[in-house]
């Protein structure tokens, strides 16, 4: 149907960076989130400040933007750093910058996320579990983080859409990726639509399956819920 | 550390570059409305010949990058004889045409499903009072449920609206001068990304709460019986 002529096997190979790229972001975020949530949440006020800060400033800039100042601005960041203590030159690079950025403006998003399901988990049982002489990392790990899950999966998962979705705009800060790998294959071929089509078929295959396994997660964090009978 | 003369020198590119991201949002938006009502009806249709289609529309739309369907219009259509024999050519072989149908395309079909949902949101109990009360098919649309869909759909239409002046961004890539190119124009020049990007993200966020301040406003008028009264 498509034919790729012979340039199918990069495009795969792009496919898999594009998905590295998006799953190393993912976790990322998911720390960034989870440390602005509870920034968000804490009794410290200029932590809340900070982490107001953040998710506003944050959700207010596109993420092109954001990725091209990271890109450019970081290594100037390193450049100077490495000038100063006299190390070598490092390069900064497209995957590094841009996994760094996906996860930092996406941890913004999640951070709204986390927060409201942190304050979906009754307050008494967290005070119960201080009772029982729980340390705060304790309480963390057995009581809120298991039962926020349940509540952050349907905003964890849309979030997860749209950043895997942002990854191709790594391609336009020189990221090798299934964009980049397209945007060669239809210069050398002259058929630019078979090989973008390529892509974006690949794409909607990636959020097919995230979709589906994203329901399936849910069915089973929910499982302890009572159903309607 | 931050140069503002490089900024003030630059002040006229940015505001340029403001006016094309603004006109290829709305224009895009504004298009996207006009077909995303019927689409979105259409998505609430039971007839899978009606129905099917527009899903398939909506779903390859949401389901793929803006970048993605951008590069399939600009570069892509050219690989296509009878478009490029067609009237139409001169058109496709425009950047702000190509981004702007593209950007269209997408808007329509993430607005479609907003739509879709807002309508299947009315109380039946509504459209069976005015089928009872004798109104036609056509009349308890116009008259019942599109009003109540559009007051329901604001909230969320407005996000759509964020994430398409977001999204414009990437007309950049295509030789477009709007806002984020003229960011990158200043950095090349001058080697700066600081004050280039950090001035295109200060007024990407002046639009963002500008349209923030729109829809809270248009919430405050259409959603003025579900406020709860002054104490």
């Amino acid at each position: 149907m498509l034919d790729l002529q012979g340039y199918g096997p990069s495009i795969l190979e792009g496919a898999v960076l594009t998905l590295r790229a998006a799953l190393a972001g993912l976790l990322l975020s998911i720390l960034f989130g989870l440390l602005g949530a509870l920034a968000k949440l804490s009794s410290s006020v200029p932590l809340r400040v900070l982490a107001g800060a953040y998710t506003t400033l944050i959700r207010g800039v596109p993420d092109l933007v954001l990725m091209l100042l990271v890109f450019f601005g970081g290594q100037m960041l390193v450049n100077d750093l490495t000038a100063r203590m006299g190390w070598e030159h490092v390069d900064v690079g497209p995957f590094a910058a841009g996994v760094l950025t996906l996860g930092f403006i996406y941890g913004a998003y999640m951070a709204e996320t986390f927060r409201g399901a942190i304050l979906a988990v009754p307050a008494g049982q967290l005070e119960a579990a201080r009772a029982f002489g729980m340390g705060p990392f304790l309480v963390l790990r057995r009581i809120l983080l298991p039962q926020m899950l349940r509540h952050a999966l349907p905003g964890v998962g849309n979030n997860w859409l749209v950043l895997l979705k942002a990854t191709a705009l790594l391609s336009v800060i020189g990221l090798d990726d299934m964009v980049r790998k397209a945007a060669l294959a239809a210069g050398a071929t002259r058929q630019p639509f078979t090989f973008y089509f390529a892509v974006a078929l690949v794409f909607l295959a990636l959020t097919t399956v995230s979709t589906l396994l994203l329901a399936a997660a849910e069915r089973w964090a929910r499982r302890g819920e009572a159903r309607p009978a | 550390m931050i140069d503002l003369e490089i900024v003030v020198a630059n002040l006229p590119l940015y505001v340029r570059g403001t006016w094309t991201t603004l006109w290829l949002t709305f224009a895009s938006l504004a298009l996207g409305l006009v077909v995303a009502v019927p689409l979105g009806l259409a998505r609430t249709s039971r007839n899978p010949l009606i129905n099917y289609p527009v899903w398939l529309y909506t779903y390859f739309f949401r389901g793929t990058p803006l970048l993605v369907q951008l590069f399939m219009i600009y570069y892509g259509a050219g690989q296509f004889a009878f478009v490029r024999e067609s009237s139409l050519w001169p058109l496709f072989s425009q950047a702000w045409f190509c981004a702007l149908l593209a950007f269209t395309l997408n808007t329509a079909a993430y607005t479609a499903e907003i739509v879709r949902g807002a309508i299947l949101a009315t109380p039946v109990g509504e459209i069976e009072a005015a089928r009872a009360l004798g109104m036609s098919r056509r009349l308890v649309l116009r008259r019942i449920v599109l009003p109540s869909a559009f007051r329901r759909a604001l909230p969320a239409y407005g996000n759509e609206m964020i994430f398409m002046l977001h999204g414009s961004a990437v007309a950049s890539t295509v030789t477009i001068v709007d806002l984020t190119a003229a960011a990158r124009i200043v950095n090349s020049r001058y080697y700066s990304p600081y004050e280039a990007f950090l001035t295109a993200a200060l007024f990407y966020m002046a639009l963002t709460f500008a349209i923030v301040g729109l829809v809270k406003l248009l919430e405050r008028r259409w959603h003025a019986h579900l406020r709860p009264l002054a104490p």
